[in-house]
């Protein structure tokens, strides 16, 4: 499926927005995460803007599918997606991890409707997930289930068991994304822990993986529709990411997995976005 | 003497007494659960039979989850089942789940407020011969640290029965414990049972025994014993141990002025760590504790566990004339 390139350009003015309140956002609170959050804006764009079936003044509306964010924390980026498409007012950005808020460091579903589970201690979501999966197709429903993951909380063994778990029982209403971003707080995830050949590993767990380049919204919104022809096995979607995308002296550097800013930083960073979205306009303008 | 309220049965004493696992009462519990509840589901990591869900399993083949030996996934994908609108009740050791899958249930149940029933089966150390390895003494301290989770721990397989249905139907997740081995049954479908409140068993005022799960016995046998030698013993089953019954426990502080707790679980953090803080706070009141004292188990016989740990009757009367002497 090819997206009109007017819709295209549209969301990527969106993407490119929700990656300055992630900057804003984590600037106010003076800690929190960046590279995760940056290099993970258009696919939370394509999800909350294309692809979820969901309804944001409903946010327990039993058919909705399921988000469950696996690595906590890069809620930035989801709290940005939730504000622009109306779960709550963007104002309330400026409060993440401030005593009292609702946008906690790491997402928690009882302070925060829509948020689904609450999530930071790495390798836990893929299991929520599965078992999500597993009684929404006990209720016959047509809903999908989605784990996003990262890369470096592949480590985990409680997400192989949840892996063994979906492969066994076949739940092809799971989608897993993994955000191939190559970094972890230590460094690169192939010095730490190496993870390849990571496509042949789910596929040894009977998975069907399908691949893209996780900052193009095309191919992502490609990826998504081509999982949906999947029947009989879990999806798993490995997305190859920039961690940091969007802001140049972030970009491919592991240290912006999560570090305050110095003087002076945010404002760079929100000039170069802004640059960007003068651009993405006048694109679109003359489409 | 004996509460009769308590409904207990009758020949309390007959070394003939009936005896049964307090896991039965579970296999039991979750079929009246499930019948009652079709969102009722179970999920075993590999120990079907020997946690009694096979029974479960027989009647309701589409609600039954074999999750293998995945103790950290049976936690968090039941937390998973639970947001998909299901009441999972999850199996295994105690040792096992909670023990292994302790932060999946802190993060992904209690801190996710989601309902899901952690079913810890051949908790204490009368799992026998198994040895240390299997025999969990710490998890009624692990979970009762967990803010927003229920703790039970009952006492025969009738009052385990009563409690795995009560969970179905109570606000929040819990922990139940149950045991392997056999233990009499002494109290009645009659006997009160509702989670939070605790039922006593027998009327005293000289000393108060708290106790929690199938050492109730031998506290009603220490009781009985200490009655012939003119020493007037309450006894309490305390089965919840949180949210802890305040009332009952302030009560036998302020009407015995000396408390005995009984559980089969270290010394550390469990029931008596529950009685002790409270009252602390609100009546010091001189207390013994009875359990296991900061060791790990080893094979043996049940009972005969039971006994080299220092939890038999004749330590319980010991317990109850030393804290006398404290009063």
């Amino acid at each position: 499926m090819h997206l009109h390139e007017k819709k295209l350009k549209e969301l990527e003015i969106i993407a490119n927005k929700l990656r300055q309140h992630v900057i804003t956002s984590v600037a106010n609170a003076k800690s929190g995460h960046q590279g995760g959050p940056l290099g993970m804006a258009d696919i939370f764009t394509v999800l909350y803007f294309h692809e979820l079936k969901h309804d944001p003044k409903k946010p327990d509306w039993p058919e909705r599918d399921r988000l469950i964010l696996s690595n906590g924390h890069i809620c930035p980026i989801r709290y940005a997606a939730m504000a622009e498409a109306g779960y709550f007012p963007v104002k309330e950005l400026m409060t993440l991890r401030k005593l009292g808020s609702r946008l906690q460091g790491h997402p928690e579903r009882s302070k925060l409707p829509g948020t689904e589970t609450t999530s930071g201690p790495l390798g836990a979501g893929l299991a929520q997930a599965a078992g999500l999966a597993y009684a929404s197709r006990m209720d016959k429903k047509t809903n999908r289930i989605w784990a996003l993951t990262s890369d470096g909380e592949h480590e985990a063994g409680l997400h192989w068991e949840a892996a063994l778990f979906a492969g066994k029982y076949r739940l092809d209403n799971l989608v897993c994304v993994i955000d191939r971003n190559n970094i972890q707080i230590d460094g690169k995830t192939e010095d730490i822990m190496p993870l390849e050949p990571l496509r042949a590993k789910y596929e040894a767990f009977n998975w069907h993986v399908i691949e893209c380049n996780g900052n193009d919204i095309g191919d992502v919104v490609r990826a998504f529709h081509e999982s949906k022809n999947i029947f009989q096995r879990p999806i798993c979607i490995i997305a190859h990411t920039m961690p940091g995308k969007g802001v140049s002296y972030m970009e491919g550097n592991f240290l912006w997995h999560s570090q305050p800013f110095k003087a002076g930083e945010a404002e760079r960073a929100l000039e170069e976005l802004k640059a960007i979205a003068a651009k993405l306009k006048a694109d679109h303008a003359a489409l | 003497m004996m509460n009769k309220s308590a409904k207990l049965i009758e020949n309390l004493f007959d070394p003939a007494i009936s005896q049964k696992p307090t896991r039965d009462g579970y296999g039991a519990g979750v079929i009246e659960a499930a019948k009652k509840n079709p969102d009722v589901v179970v999920m075993c990591a590999d120990l079907t039979d020997s946690t009694r869900s096979t029974e479960f399993k027989k009647l309701f083949p589409e609600r039954f989850i074999q999750a293998g030996v995945h103790e950290q996934f049976l936690a968090a994908g039941a937390a998973g089942l639970a947001l998909g609108g299901k009441i999972p009740y999850i199996t295994s050791y105690a040792m096992f789940c909670p023990g292994r899958a302790w932060e999946q249930v802190r993060t992904n149940i209690c801190l996710n407020d989601v309902k899901v029933n952690i079913v810890g089966s051949h908790a204490g150390v009368s799992v026998g011969p198994d040895g240390a390895t299997h025999q969990a003494i710490e998890d009624i301290a692990i979970m009762r640290a967990i803010p927003n989770i229920t703790v039970i721990a009952p006492c025969d397989a009738i009052e385990a029965e009563k409690a795995t249905v009560a969970v179905a139907e109570s606000k929040g997740p819990s922990y139940v414990r149950y045991a392997r081995e056999k233990t009499p049954v002494f109290t009645t479908k009659a006997t009160p049972f509702r989670i939070g409140k605790a039922v006593t068993l027998r009327d005293g005022k000289d000393a108060a025994i708290i106790g929690c799960g199938p050492l109730l016995y031998n506290c009603l046998k220490a009781a009985e014993a200490l009655a012939k030698e003119k020493i007037d013993v309450r006894v309490i089953n305390c089965h919840t141990v949180k949210p802890l019954d305040q009332k009952a426990v302030l009560k036998a502080a302020k009407e015995c002025g000396a408390i005995v707790t009984v559980e089969e679980h270290q010394v550390t953090g469990g029931l008596g760590g529950a009685v002790a803080e409270y009252l602390a706070k609100t009546a010091p009141t001189p207390q013994e504790f009875i359990g296991v004292q900061d060791k790990f188990g080893e094979s043996g016989e049940p009972l005969e566990l039971v006994e080299h740990f220092g939890m038999g009757v004749s330590h319980i009367k010991a317990a109850v004339k030393r804290v006398l002497k404290r009063k």
